[in-house]
């Protein structure tokens, strides 16, 4: 450990794993996202089953998977800490505090918004994750498709699963909560790096605008689409 | 005073670091001409004669250089105007019978003195703990000798332009001082003359800013929004990459 242990014990070393663990996080989004986006083929599921199975079995992928899970695990219990910590750095609190004039107010709340994440992920990987990892609960687990394909059904899961409106309302706040949420931590991960630049950082800033409007917008579609009918 | 304006000062009142503080409402005629300063110095006077404790506030140079002049107006670093000290303030920037807000900076580091004056001697030992060079004593060498392009001086001078006023800290919801830390450690590391200590400044620094209580950076922007020299948030980046290197090269 020695010299690296600063990623514990100093406030920009703390920042460091915050940056490190998001960017990874957002380069699984994109990849989660893409697969995701083959449901609006309408070809009952299969295009999704077929890359859902290859990502369950390939071992690279299962690899890369336990360095997210630690990688989330990280991302969330410094974040957690992070946020108590800089809460305490000022004991008395001003009389007037118009926030809005200096800061966003997603900038100010990534501890909420990184909660409002954990609440729906929570519920997310109890729907699929564990379904997948560990078996279906249920009839439709398998199924064979007309090119001979014979695949656990995650797509039926979906179907399923979001019948619940309970459920679809949850799904679209935690994307809600993950737009805002990249919508600051895109490019301010990029200036935890270091990277500030007046040429890279408004192009960094216009990619994450996007990103972090088309990424949370795709996730949140499916779900309402499913419960109304709209993918077959 | 041709045109008279009438303010509601909310002003914050604490006997010493320890005290419970508490707000207290004050009225004041001021000139619209008047600085900020000027319009406490009329009220202090009136203070004085009515026989009361007049309002401690910290003030030096008036010209907006020394960077004493820590209030926090209506929740605003120096208030409302962006790129100005409290003594670079005028009244005309109020309306008359505004009511306004007076606050000392707020943060566990920076512990009130009395009022609005504000213990600002953690920054001290931020830059005793490596914010200097070293330089050979015995003849001047010849300025000419040492080769600085305009650009790389030109950026150093912009983040030696900081004050060290304290704004950063207090419009910070983490109370950090990155802004000021990085102000300081990109000039430094961006001139030959600081090239000697580049790694181990910066690590020192840091570890002094942690130890002082300041809070850590999330990119807010509130710093750079409320510095009243406008140093750039691209020093936060700066000292990131300066600190992430010394420590790559074990320091
Ligand atoms: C897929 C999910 C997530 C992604 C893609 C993500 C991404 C990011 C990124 C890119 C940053 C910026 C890092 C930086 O400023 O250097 C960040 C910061 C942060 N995240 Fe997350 N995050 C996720 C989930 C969570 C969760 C579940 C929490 C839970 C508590 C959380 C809490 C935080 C906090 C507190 C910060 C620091 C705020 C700041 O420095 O501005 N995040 N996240
Ligand atoms: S960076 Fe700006 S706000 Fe902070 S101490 Fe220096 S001059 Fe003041
Ligand atoms: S009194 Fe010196 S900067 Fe305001």
């Amino acid at each position: 450990m020695g010299v690296l242990s600063f990623v514990f014990s100093s406030s920009l070393g703390r920042k460091l794993v915050m940056a490190v663990t998001g960017i990874s996080l957002i380069a699984f989004l994109l990849v989660h996202c893409a697969i995701n986006a083959t449901v609006f083929f309408n070809d009952g599921g299969e295009t999704f089953n077929i890359a859902a199975e290859f990502m369950g079995h390939n071992w690279l992928i299962r690899t890369a998977e336990i360095g997210l899970f630690a990688g989330l695990l990280w991302h969330i219990i410094q974040g957690i800490w992070l946020t108590l910590d800089n809460q305490k750095r000022r004991k008395s609190k001003y009389g007037a505090n118009p926030g809005s004039a200096n800061s966003k107010w997603y900038s100010r709340s990534m501890g909420l918004l990184g909660s409002i994440i954990l609440i729906f992920l929570v519920m997310h990987l109890k729907h699929f994750w564990v379904v997948s990892r560990f078996g279906m609960p249920h009839e439709l687990g398998h199924l064979e498709y007309a090119s001979g394909e014979h695949l656990e059904n995650l797509y039926v899961e979906m179907v399923n699963v979001f019948q619940n409106p309970v459920a679809v309302i949850v799904y679209v706040l935690g994307c809600i909560g993950l737009g805002y949420h990249l919508l600051h931590g895109f490019s301010s991960a990029f200036q935890t790096l270091g990277i500030n630049h007046k040429s890279y950082t408004p192009m960094i800033q216009s990619v994450g605008v996007a990103f972090s409007i088309i990424v949370p917008l795709i996730f949140a579609i499916i779900p309402v689409a499913f419960h109304l009918g709209l993918i077959k | 005073m041709g045109n008279t304006m009438n303010i509601n000062l909310k002003v914050w009142r604490q006997q010493n670091e320890n005290a419970q503080g508490h707000f207290e409402e004050h009225k004041v005629q001021a000139s619209p001409d008047m600085s900020f300063l000027e319009m406490f110095d009329v009220l202090n006077e009136q203070l004085i004669e009515d026989g009361k404790d007049p309002i401690a506030f910290d003030h030096d140079c008036r010209e907006g250089i020394c960077g004493m002049c820590s209030m926090v107006i209506n929740g605003r670093p120096h208030g409302p105007k962006g790129g100005v000290t409290t003594c670079q303030l005028h009244m005309r920037s109020f309306k008359d019978g505004d009511t306004v807000v007076v606050e000392p900076w707020r943060a566990n580091a920076f512990p009130v003195i009395k009022d609005l004056s504000v213990n600002r001697s953690a920054f001290d030992r931020i830059i005793s703990s490596g914010g200097y060079v070293s330089v050979n004593t015995g003849n001047a060498v010849d300025a000419n000798s040492v080769l600085i392009p305009k650009d790389v001086a030109d950026t150093a001078f912009q983040a030696a332009t900081c004050i060290g006023c304290g704004a950063c800290v207090s419009a910070c919801k983490n109370a950090s001082a990155m802004l000021f830390v990085g102000a300081k450690v990109t000039q430094l590391s961006m001139l030959p003359q600081g090239q000697p200590e580049r790694e181990s400044r910066v690590v020192a620094m840091v570890d002094q800013m942690d130890a002082e209580g300041f809070g850590a950076c999330t990119n807010t922007g509130a710093c750079a929004a409320e510095c009243p020299k406008e140093i750039p948030l691209s020093v936060i980046a700066n000292l990131n990459r300066e600190y992430y290197k010394a420590k790559l090269n074990g320091k």
